[in-house]
């Protein structure tokens, strides 16, 4: 599991992949931040950044998820990996993790933005009100990036072409988040009460507020593990069938 | 050292292996033989824990595929169809990681560079996989069934693609593991199992129509005995001079009568008869000299032909 997990890492590293993740995360975050924070005058608030900062994740997610299963198996190096000694779980865990160490590394990476600013932020209400935010917005979203990653992971490996991967994902994801705005426009009660319960988008406002709300968090962890299984499941499915 | 009972895979409907068992003893050199779709990389497939089978058992060593994974995979080195290769690694790196992937417990240097010196990739370990030839390609393919030294290796048409040169050194390698190893190896390549394995299993339409030591295969399909003879004289005194011999149950003069010493007839005798004696004697007495005569054994390529063919004449099933 060791193996998998240090080569798929590497391989981030080794093709122009994981630099072009790392690069354009960074630009596109850092630009998002200035602008919400740092240009936005009287409107300034980590709040709205947080939300753009879900959106880029979810536009990014899919250039480090739709590598993971289907060019193994375009390669043909799954036969490799699924007949050597290591479990399915194991397989697809180690890969889930290099992809979400990537991920996480460049994230708390922008997160270095929060002190640099509060250290100038001179009024101190404003200051706990949002250095608060910001740590439970941070937390979130590293959970929300898991949710994200195995979502990718899922779709990736439903195919063996890396495209149709990506493209799934961004489908996906974008559905996911648009659950929220589509259910202020839905008439039937249950279906409502269903997508909005089902919302990673609803959940994630009560972190913008400044609440720090343990059952989103459980909410995300849950979801990565019901994709993961289910990319598990996918793969037991076809030696099956 | 691997038992397969009852093996079935069904792919939707239909049967991609029906019903088939054998047994490998340790250190079998075995072949797999058969046409394109016979069935014969499902079978390695399932061996190897890639796939699942629908009902039967199929058990390495003591452990049962499916039920203990993991412990069976650690006996098996593997090499698909296609050499499962990433090219963005050199050799030597791709080999560390096969190392560590299967959790092997050996000096890991000493043994990848054993295992560089038996496949001939020493020059190679430093080059991406990328970058190398075929025949290189299909090497570390087999360098990385190698590592660990496990038990049984399976190889999935290991020559194909390759030049007669790399084919003979595959084959040599073969040859050498089978010292140490239980090796099963398929392939479409007649000569090649002749070459190499003690005993072939042909495959057709999913199931086993032949399964013998490659030794007495031959002799098995030569249920007919086939001579060729050369004789001087006049065609249809020999052909009558021929009939009157008994056990000859078919004698037929070639077409090709241009050979100034004599005529060849090809001659097949019942259940195997030797009549060379009996020959030699008729045309003694009638004064026809034999300029040649040779038996005709028929070769894997007839066996395989046979056997493969839809209504196969005689179902050779000893074990």
């Amino acid at each position: 599991m060791t193996a998998i997990y240090k080569r798929e890492l590497r391989s981030f590293f080794v093709t122009p992949m994981g630099y072009v993740f790392i690069a354009m995360f960074l630009a596109v975050s850092s630009f998002a931040f200035c602008t919400c924070t740092l240009l936005a005058g009287t409107d300034s608030s980590v709040s709205s950044y947080f939300t753009l900062e879900l959106i880029i994740m979810a536009l990014m997610t899919p250039l480090l998820t739709m590598r993971s299963f289907a060019e193994e198996r375009k390669q043909k190096t799954e036969q490799l990996l699924l007949t050597a000694p290591v479990t399915l779980p194991g397989f697809v865990i180690a890969k889930f993790l290099a992809c979400y160490t990537v991920f996480a590394i460049t994230f708390l990476v922008t997160c270095i933005n929060f002190p640099v600013m509060f250290a100038y932020l001179s009024d101190m209400n404003l200051f706990q009100y949002n250095s608060v935010t910001a740590l439970g917005g941070c937390i979130a979203l590293l959970l929300i990036g898991a949710v994200f990653i195995s979502v990718g992971m899922m779709i990736s490996a439903l195919t063996e072409n890396q495209l149709i991967a990506a493209v799934g994902t961004l489908t996906v994801l974008a559905a996911l988040l648009a659950a929220a705005v589509a259910n202020q426009y839905i008439g039937f009660a249950p279906l409502r009460a269903f997508l909005s319960w089902l919302s990673i988008y609803a959940r994630f406002s009560n972190f913008s507020k400044g609440y720090f709300d343990i059952a989103a968090l459980i909410y995300y962890a849950s979801f990565a593990a019901v994709c993961i299984f289910i990319t598990v499941r996918i793969y037991e499915k076809r030696r099956w069938s | 050292m691997l038992k397969v009972e009852n093996l079935v895979k069904k792919y939707g409907d239909k049967y991609a292996v029906s019903d088939i068992s054998f047994t490998i003893k340790d250190r079998e050199v075995v072949g797999f033989l058969g046409p394109n779709g016979a069935g014969k990389t499902t079978v390695m497939n399932i061996i190897t824990g890639y796939l699942s089978y629908t009902s039967g058992a199929c058990t390495v060593d003591v452990y049962e595929i499916l039920e203990n994974p993991t412990e069976a995979k650690k006996l098996i080195g593997y090499l698909p169809d296609e050499p499962p290769l990433y090219p963005e690694m050199t050799v030597k790196e791709y080999l560390n990681f096969v190392y560590e992937l299967k959790g092997c417990q050996l000096n890991r240097d000493k043994h990848i560079m054993e295992i560089c010196e038996v496949t001939k990739i020493v020059d190679m370990k430093d080059r991406l996989i990328r970058n190398l030839s075929k025949g290189y390609k299909q090497r570390v393919g087999i360098a990385q069934a190698l590592i660990g030294n496990p038990k049984i290796i399976i190889l999935d048409e290991p020559t194909v693609g390759l030049d007669p040169k790399q084919i003979i050194e595959i084959r040599n390698l073969v040859r050498s593991l089978g010292r140490d190893h239980t090796v099963i190896l398929s392939t479409h390549v007649l000569s090649e199992v002749q070459a190499v394995c003690d005993r072939i299993i042909i495959m057709n339409k999913g199931r086993i129509v032949a399964d013998e030591r490659t030794d007495r295969l031959t002799e098995l399909m030569s249920g007919t005995r086939r001579l060729s003879v050369r004789i001087k004289g006049n065609k249809k005194e020999i052909q009558e001079m021929l009939s009157g011999i008994e056990k000859i149950s078919y004698a037929e003069a070639s077409r090709d009568v241009t050979q100034p010493d004599g005529i060849t007839f090809r001659i097949e005798t019942k259940d195997g008869a030797d009549v060379r004696e009996e020959i030699f004697y008729a045309c003694a007495e009638r004064k026809m000299p034999i300029t040649a005569m040779e038996t005709v054994t028929s070769t894997l390529e007839d066996v395989f032909m046979n056997v493969t063919r839809e209504n196969a004449r005689k179902k050779v099933k000893t074990k």
